[in-house]
Parts: structure tokens; C-alpha cells; sequence
């Protein structure tokens, strides 16, 4: 028997629940399909940063996207504690990028300055010298000589943001089918309308590849194009404490629950989300030179997650031109973007054009020569 | 205010007097049965009470006497958060209950802070 | 800026090596070493505690007599095991506290603030078992105990209960207590036994193991005598259970032979049986399989022991529960395959070792299956009802995780990332098992179709900065 809906979102992470809620938002009825319970989860396995500071760094689309995420992220959180009465924590403070010499300090300032010219002066970042960091921070340790800060970063608690999605994604009737991974789509495309069929039991006339590095696979079945990789964070939990620092940084945060979050690495591995000790080594010796008083902080556990990225490390969206209907939506910032996710590029699902910045973003660009590999931030 | 100890050392025949050792707690001069950890120690002091649960501010005390509830976090000569059941008692051990998070900052910057801080709390006996 | 992989990056100095390292001093650890020392390995054990002896011979080296006649002869049989351990020539590191086993075989542990690593030819995870949680109403509250922390209490530092106890649940252990207790003069307020006809019924079709284990059985029934007809109230057939007081314990509530009773004390030591210690076998990423009969993951192992992971074995309790005695047994035949692996021992001389080791083992187990279905935990002493606290760390409810069940949760990660249920210190040594089950009975599938949560390293905490010195 073949279960119909509207929409089928393939993938339960940060963003097929973000682009369901949209979807569930304007009244459409969505199934969504999810893998089982030891799947690599990048929504399990994130650093929660609201961030915007350095994205976008030679693409004015990417941070222009961003900031209007980190926008309207507030209006998410309180739609969502409405709706699941789960708070998830969202603070907006402002973020700390740290400086370790003059020169880094140098070419910090050149990247803010370039992305602020390219979004024509409405990016209010300062750069910081050592006594304006250690105002906000003072635990901070003599390595650091500065920072770039950004009012407009922030962080959230990722895993309460799933549970807040999927909790009001339920309540808004969204059908969620855990331990369904899918590995087909057949499209058909008739005169007028498309129908996709997914693991032969699902149907619907469209079709959102949300899968994470699943995407890869699931594209070319709809003649999209999504060549993500998957690259590897180890992270450090370290145990609750009283609040010592008030700024999220890129890889030093403490969380709502007052554990320690600290990262992180960038390592090319496979499909490999192990740890080891020599990377769990290098970021606690950053970690300490940054904040010598975490050096007596207990590491309660570490993990490994791979994110998805693209060859330029910007997202992928994109509809099929060969079948309309299915929809690529691809990331690596999947906290960040999620209000994006919710509010702007459900409706593009839901029929509406393609955001202005996210042209920039089709899976075609990929198949030009010329391609490198950017780390965004 | 003192509380009969839930564990006592099992009477020897012909002993005169149970071999104790000095530890503070809190502050506060102790004479502790000798015994293979601190935990154990504690226990047969009269302590009832070692932490307060981060989460609701119960109070906890050891459960498993082995190293796998994590219960019986105390702070041991400056460290916080360490498995009392674990660690041998030493005479001169200044033990403190862990009511409430470490605080890094205090820590850091200000020993006698952090002692002060701790004074204020409750303790267990 | 996030670190990229680099080739000037970190390279972990591997300090020490070692043919065989095992981890854990109990009976399967000091076997193995002394069977590995016998061939001529070099080994290397490592341990948290100050002594060897593990949980169950706890102190063994410096009991003294009278504390022996109170624990009685199975405890003094481990005084042969520990001597000859401590001549093997094997170099046993106590306080010892290994957070980290790879699967190549590094063994990464934390010592007096100080990090360690040795690599290691061969892995023995000899970790032993824990006590099984009890979840119940006010099982959190100070005063509340383990019926192994009490034991612990008695064998390391010869302290008993001063004022009546009272002793709730099942198993040998637990009746064990009771009668080291008696002999010591010590007051129990009641024995609470979940024990009921039902179980005596089902454990009867597994009469001809225990008939087989016949000796052990006799030693069990004697003590139940004694503890009968103490004079110790017994109370049979417990339902219902619940720990009454408000800051602390002051009693245990339950239901027994058809009526509400209340024991006043303000200790209560609960047992329910022990479960293999199986963190480290989980961190490999090792197969497991959910025991039904022994309501428990054991790793799964060739007949040696041998973990899907190459070159890591594991012995005794931690693999399955067996008891002391087999525990022994199993830890020689992992010592005598992981010598023969490294080439000290020819493979036909192993097995011709190995037989009558085998062969005992099959003995002494033939008891197992009567044991594991008259002492079969009971269900609501497992899978508790919504209001009863499950992770003690993160004080999640049976009810929570049934919630996130419903919001669409199928296993044990999902649930943690939703309800913090695991990711607490304990790392879910104390709910892991209830959280399995809680979850699988939700659903309606089996256990092992559900999983276990994801364990990672540290497999104990170390600090920021301990970890940071590991280069």
C-alpha cells in the first residue's frame, strides 16, 4: 500500500526537520524519512553556533544568507517554545574569533572588513584589543592578543532544537518514519505533474533530499547534482561548571547546561567518526593556551561527527531541472541556517521563487572546472 | 549537629581504641576512622550527605562504593569532583563537600575565595 | 580557525610497550597474568585499585583473620590466587585508571595526574562486573546503597552497618550479605526477597544444572537456613518497592504476601544481581549480543574470548557473568591464546592447556541457567514506572524516555540526544541497561534489535590538561 503525502523529506536532522516545519507551517502534509539510531547524525554532532562572523569571506550571497538567518533565528526560537514548549537556549551575545599574533589579528581584520565592503557596511563587526577581550571574557589566558567580535553571533542548544522541531513538527500532523534509511527514488514525470516514489512504499509529488552526506547517492536519482564529503570534528565535553564565560567562540563554548564545549578539528578521514588521541591532544592544548583555568576541567566524554561539505564549503540548493519537484538542500551550518531553513527555504519547497543569495547555491556550479576547496570560516 | 554514621568498623576483639586520622571537612577538625578510602572514611564519620545534584540540588551520596555511580564527588585537597571511593585517606586531607558547580574562575584567581564560598554551604554532618 | 589535518601535527609518544596488557586485577586478570608470565610474555596490568583482588577478593592481601571468617572461605580461596599473582613477575600498576583502549591495541591510561600509554601486543579486558541499577521511587537518596558497596565496605575496610539494615532484591550476593552479616553480629532489620513461587517454578526446568552444580547449590541453601532461621524478618515475594524519606533514606516500602509493610531504616542496601562492565567493549565498537536469560549485553567472543576486535580478548564477569571461579578459568584461556598469538606458545600445547580448563568451566557453568531463572530480575524492577528516576546523573524519568519513544526515538542515542539521559558522569554505566529495555518494551521489539548507547573515551574523566600533556 502506498503512503501519500505532499511532501517527503528524506532526513530527521537539523535540516529536513527545519524545511518540514516550514512545509508543515504553510499547511502541507509531509512524511518524513530517517535512518536508525546509530546513523552519523551531524545534527547530533555539532558545536550549536549561531554564527555568522567569516562566513561568506568571497561570496557576499553565503554571508548575506547567513545574517538573515542569524535575524530571524529569534523569531524561530520563540515559534518553537510556543509550539513544543521546549526552549532551546538560544543567546545572541555576540562572538569572539581570537587572535594569537598581530599578524592574525591583520588578516582577521582584512576578511571582516571584505565581507562587511561586500554587504555594503551592514556587518557592525570591531576588532578587539586584549583588554576589550578580557572585558568579556576573563578567563582568557596571555596567548591571546585580541579578537574579531561580531554582535550578531550566538549559540543555541542543537540538541533541543531537534527535539523542538520534532515536537512541533508532530503537533503540526508531519509524519516522521524512523529507521527508514532510503537508498531509491524513481521520479516519474507525467504532462503535468511529477511523482516521486521513495523505497517503493512512499509517494508524493515532492520530494526534499535532506539526507546529509546522503545526498550524494540520492541526487543523481533526481538529476541533481551533490557532491558532499564528509570531513571530520572531534569535540571535547567537559563536565558542568559555573558559568565562566558568557561568548560563544568557535571552539570554546559553554553550553546552557553549563558543560564545556571544545573543539575542534577538520580532518578528511571517510566515513570515520572515531576519535583519537593525537587530535584530542592538540585541541585541549588550544583550549588551555586559550583558557589556562580549564586545564584542572574534566573531560566527560569525546566524540567524533562528520560534517557535510561541498567542494567550496557553501550549501547546495537546488531543484531539479530534469524533475521538478525534487529538491536538493544541502549545509554544513545546519544550526545556524535553520531559521533560514524554516522560514525562507521551506517556502521555495512550497512553490515560492528561489531566495535572491541562494542562486549562488545550484549543485550545477560544482560541475565546472576550476572547483577548490574553502574553508568558510 | 552530629549524625550516627550508617557504617561502623566491625569490633575487634581487644582492641582499646579504633585507629582514626585527622582530615578537615568543611573547615572543620575531624578524626576519621582509618579506612581504604575516603568515601569509606566519611561514611563511618556520620557524613550523610556529599553533594548536591547539579541538576535538581538533591542530595547524593555513594551508591556503588566502586568507581561506576560517581556519586561521591567531593572536593579533595583543591580538586573538585573527584570519586571519593577512589582515592586513599591520607592524614591532613582537607576534604570539602561538592555542594553545588566548580567554579574555574574562583579557582583561578582566588583560593580564598573559593574556601570562603565553601564555608557558607552546608555541609553533611 | 579549526585545525586541518596536517603531517606536522600531534604524534602521540607511545612511552611503553608491552606484550600483553590486561586491565583489571581480579580473579580473570591475575589468572591471565600468571598463565602469561608462565610462557614467558612480559605483561603489564593495570588497575584502580590500591591492592590486587578486584571486587570479589577486595582486600584479600591484607584481611586479617577474623575479617576472613566473617567473608568466609570463597573469599580466602582468592588469597592463593593473589599470592601467586604477586609472584608472577607481571608489573602491576595500581591506581591505575585506563581511559582509553584502541582498537590497535594502545592502552591509554591516567596515574597520579600523570598520562600514560603503553602499546600493547595483546589486549586482556578483564574489567569484571558491576551491580545491576534497581530503579525504584527515592533509589537516589543518600542512604541508599548497593548491596556490593556494602561489601566492598566490609572487605576493604571492615565496616559494617551499625544500626538495622535492610537488604532488598534477589540473588546469591544479596543472601551472601545476609549471612556475612549474621556472623559478624551485625543488625538486619529485614531481608526483602523480590524472589517469588513463580521464579522457584521456572528456575525448576534448569533443575538438572543446578543438580549438576550441586555443591554450590548445597552451599546456597545452607545459607538461606541460616539466615531463615535467624530470626531475621524475611519477607518473600516483594512487589511494589520504593525507598520512603524525604532528604534521606528512613525506610523501604513493598508489598509482600499480599499485604502493604514498611521497614524502618535509614540504610538500605539493594541488589538484583551484577552485569558485566562492558564500557570498554562498546568504546571498540565490538559486537555485542543482548543475554535474555541474563538480561544483559555480553560482547560477543570466539572461544577464547577473542573480541571481532583483532587482538583484544576479554575474561571473566565482563564478558558474561560466570562468578569468580570461571572467571579465573576464562582469564587463563585468554592469557594462553594471547601467547600462543605473539608466538611464545605453540597452538597444539595451547589446546592440550586448555581442555581441562574447558572442561571445569562447563562445570562450574551448569549452574548458570537455574541460578539466572530463579534470580531473574523482575520486570518492574527493571523497566519502572514514568515517575521513577532512571539516569541518576541527568535525572531522567522511565516516563521522559517513554516520551521521546512516542515523539519518534527508536534506540538508545536518539533518546540521550533528546533527554540527556547517558551523557551524564557515569556515562551510562547506571541506566544504560534500564534505558535499553525501557525503550524496547515501548516499542515492542526485542532488546538487541534496540542497542546500547554509543560509548566513547574517556572511559574514565581525565582533565583538559592531563589530556593535554599526552604527547
Amino acid at each position: 500500500m502506498m503512503n501519500v503525502s505532499d511532501t517527503i523529506v528524506i532526513g530527521g536532522g537539523l535540516v529536513g526537520c527545519a524545511v518540514a516545519y516550514g512545509l508543515a507551517r504553510q499547511g502541507a502534509s509531509v512524511t518524513m524519512l530517517d535512518e536508525g539510531d546509530l546513523a552519523f547524525r551531524a545534527a547530533r554532532g555539532n558545536f550549536g553556533l549561531v554564527w555568522v562572523q567569516g562566513k561568506g569571506f568571497g561570496s557576499a550571497p553565503y554571508a548575506r544568507w547567513t545574517r538573515s538567518s542569524a535575524k530571524l533565528w529569534p523569531r524561530l526560537a520563540l515559534d518553537l517554545m510556543e509550539e513544543s514548549g521546549v526552549d532551546v537556549c538560544l543567546e545572541q551575545p555576540g562572538g569572539l574569533w581570537f587572535t594569537f599574533s598581530d599578524e592574525e589579528h591583520e588578516q582577521r581584520r582584512i576578511v571582516m572588513q571584505g565581507i562587511q565592503d561586500d554587504l555594503e557596511g551592514d556587518y557592525p563587526f570591531e576588532m578587539l584589543g586584549r583588554q576589550d577581550v578580557l572585558a568579556r571574557a576573563p578567563a582568557l589566558g596571555r596567548a591571546v592578543i585580541g579578537a574579531s567580535y561580531l554582535p550578531l553571533d550566538g549559540h543555541a542548544n542543537p540538541l533541543k532544537l531537534l527535539r523542538a522541531l520534532h515536537t512541533a513538527n508532530l503537533r503540526r500532523g508531519v509524519r516522521y518514519v524512523s529507521g527508514q534509511p532510503v537508498d531509491t527514488i524513481v521520479p516519474q514525470q507525467c504532462a503535468e505533474a511529477s511523482l516521486f516514489t521513495v523505497q517503493s512504499r512512499w509517494q508524493a509529488p515532492r520530494v526534499v533530499l535532506a539526507a546529509g552526506l546522503g545526498n550524494r547517492h540520492l541526487a543523481q536519482q533526481v538529476g541533481l547534482y551533490a557532491p558532499v564529503v564528509p570531513n571530520r570534528g572531534q569535540v571535547l565535553i567537559g563536565e558542568r561548571c559555573a558559568r565562566f564565560l558568557d561568548y560563544p567562540t568557535l571552539f570554546v563554548r559553554q553550553t546552557d547546561e553549563g558543560t564545556v564545549q571544545i573543539g575542534d578539528s577538520m580532518e578528511e578521514v571517510g566515513f570515520n567518526d572515531e576519535v583519537t588521541t593525537d587530535v584530542l591532544a592538540d585541541i585541549a592544548r588550544r583550549a588551555v593556551r586559550t583558557f589556562p583555568v580549564l586545564s584542572g576541567l574534566r573531560i566527560v566524554r569525546a566524540w567524533g561527527a562528520l560534517r557535510i561539505l561541498s567542494p567550496d564549503g557553501l550549501p547546495i540548493y537546488e531543484e531539479s531541472r530534469r524533475y521538478p519537484g525534487a529538491f536538493v538542500a544541502s549545509c554544513h551550518s545546519g544550526v545556524t541556517l535553520a531559521a533560514a531553513h524554516a522560514f525562507h527555504l521551506a517556502r521555495w519547497v512550497g512553490g515560492a521563487p528561489l531566495p535572491d543569495e541562494c542562486t549562488a547555491f545550484g549543485g550545477e556550479r560544482f560541475l565546472t572546472p576550476h572547483d577548490q576547496l574553502r574553508h568558510v570560516h | 549537629m552530629s549524625t550516627d554514621p550508617l557504617f561502623v568498623p566491625l569490633a575487634r576483639a581487644g582492641a582499646s581504641a579504633m585507629p582514626t586520622v585527622a582530615i578537615t571537612l568543611n573547615g572543620e577538625a575531624l578524626q576519621v576512622p582509618v579506612a581504604s578510602s575516603v568515601a569509606a572514611a566519611l561514611l563511618a564519620t556520620g557524613v550523610r550527605r556529599f553533594r548536591n545534584s547539579p541538576v535538581s540540588g538533591e542530595a547524593r551520596a555513594p551508591y556503588c562504593m566502586m568507581g561506576v555511580c560517581f556519586e561521591c564527588l567531593l572536593e579533595i585537597d583543591g580538586t573538585p569532583n573527584r570519586q571519593s571511593c577512589l582515592v586513599s585517606l591520607e592524614a591532613g586531607m582537607c576534604i570539602r563537600t561538592q555542594d553545588g558547580l566548580r567554579d574555574l574562575l574562583a579557582e583561578a584567581c582566588d583560593p580564598a575565595l573559593a574556601l570562603a564560598r565553601a564555608l557558607e554551604a552546608s555541609h553533611g554532618l | 580557525m579549526a585545525f586541518e589535518a596536517s603531517p606536522s601535527r600531534t604524534r602521540i609518544r607511545m612511552a611503553d610497550t608491552a606484550d600483553i596488557v590486561i586491565i583489571g586485577a581480579g580473579p580473570a586478570g591475575m589468572a591471565a597474568a600468571i598463565v602469561a608470565r608462565r610462557h614467558g610474555a612480559t605483561v603489564v596490568l593495570l588497575d584502580e585499585q590500591p591492592a590486587a583482588g578486584g571486587q570479589i577478593y577486595r582486600g584479600i592481601m591484607s584481611a586479617p583473620l577474623q575479617r576472613l571468617n566473617v567473608l568466609g572461605p570463597d573469599y580466602e580461596a582468592g588469597a592463593e590466587l593473589a599470592r601467586e599473582f604477586a609472584l608472577s613477575g607481571a608489573r602491576h600498576i595500581t591506581g591505575a585508571a585506563v581511559w582509553q583502549v584502541t582498537g590497535d591495541r594502545h592502552v591509554h591510561y591516567l596515574r597520579n595526574g600523570c598520562v600514560r600509554s603503553i602499546r600493547a601486543g595483546r589486549v586482556l579486558l578483564c574489567t569484571g562486573a558491576m551491580e545491576r541499577p534497581f530503579p525504584m521511587p527515592g533509589w537516589t537518596l543518600p542512604g541508599v546503597m548497593t548491596g556490593g558497596a556494602a561489601q566492598i565496605l566490609l572487605k576493604g575496610s571492615g565496616m559494617a552497618p551499625s544500626q538495622p539494615v535492610v537488604l532488598a532484591g534477589c540473588g546469591p550476593l544479596l543472601y551472601l550479605l545476609g549471612w556475612q552479616y549474621l556472623r559478624a553480629g551485625v543488625p538486619i532489620a529485614a531481608i526483602v526477597d523480590t524472589t517469588g513461587r513463580s521464579d522457584y517454578r521456572h528456575a525448576l526446568r534448569h533443575a538438572r544444572g543446578a543438580l549438576a552444580g550441586w555443591r554450590y547449590l548445597k552451599k546456597g541453601l545452607g545459607l538461606m537456613a541460616a539466615l531463615k532461621s535467624s530470626g531475621v524478618p524475611f519477607y518473600k515475594g516483594a512487589t511494589d518497592l520504593h525507598v520512603l524519606g524525604d532528604k534521606r533514606a528512613r525506610g523501604l516500602g513493598f508489598v509482600s504476601g499480599g499485604r502493604t509493610r514498611k521497614v524502618e531504616s535509614p540504610l538500605i542496601l539493594l541488589h538484583q544481581g551484577v552485569v558485566p562492565n562492558t564500557q570498554f567493549s562498546w568504546s571498540l565498537r565490538a559486537r555485542h549480543r543482548w543475554d535474555e536469560s541474563q538480561l544483559c549485553w555480553a560482547p560477543v567472543t570466539n572461544e577464547w574470548g577473542e573480541l571481532d576486535v583483532a587482538g583484544i580478548f576479554v575474561a571473566g564477569d565482563s564478558g558474561g557473568i560466570g562468578g569468580a571461579r570461571v572467571a579465573a578459568l576464562q582469564g587463563e584461556l585468554a592469557g594462553l591464546a594471547a601467547v600462543t598469538q605473539l608466538g611464545k606458545l605453540a597452538a597444539h600445547t595451547r589446546d592440550a592447556l586448555a581442555a581441562p580448563l574447558r572442561a571445569e568451566v562447563r562445570k562450574n557453568l551448569f549452574i548458570r541457567p537455574f541460578l539466572d531463572a530463579l534470580y531473574r530480575p523482575k520486570r518492574a524492577n527493571r523497566i519502572p514506572a514514568d515517575r521513577t528516576v532512571v539516569c541518576r546523573c541527568e535525572e531522567v524519568t522511565a516516563g521522559d524516555i517513554r516520551g521521546y519513544v512516542s515523539l519518534g526515538c527508536i534506540g538508545p542515542n536518539q533518546v540521550k540526544s533528546f533527554g540527556r539521559c547517558g551523557m551524564g558522569p557515569c556515562q551510562g554505566r547506571q541506566c544504560g541497561l534500564t534505558v535499553t529495555e525501557i525503550i524496547a518494551d515501548a516499542r515492542g521489539v526485542a532488546p538487541g534489535e534496540t542497542g546500547y548507547f554509543r560509548i566513547r573515551p574517556p572511559i574514565k574523566p581525565i582533565t583538559l590538561g592531563e589530556l593535554a600533556n599526552e604527547a
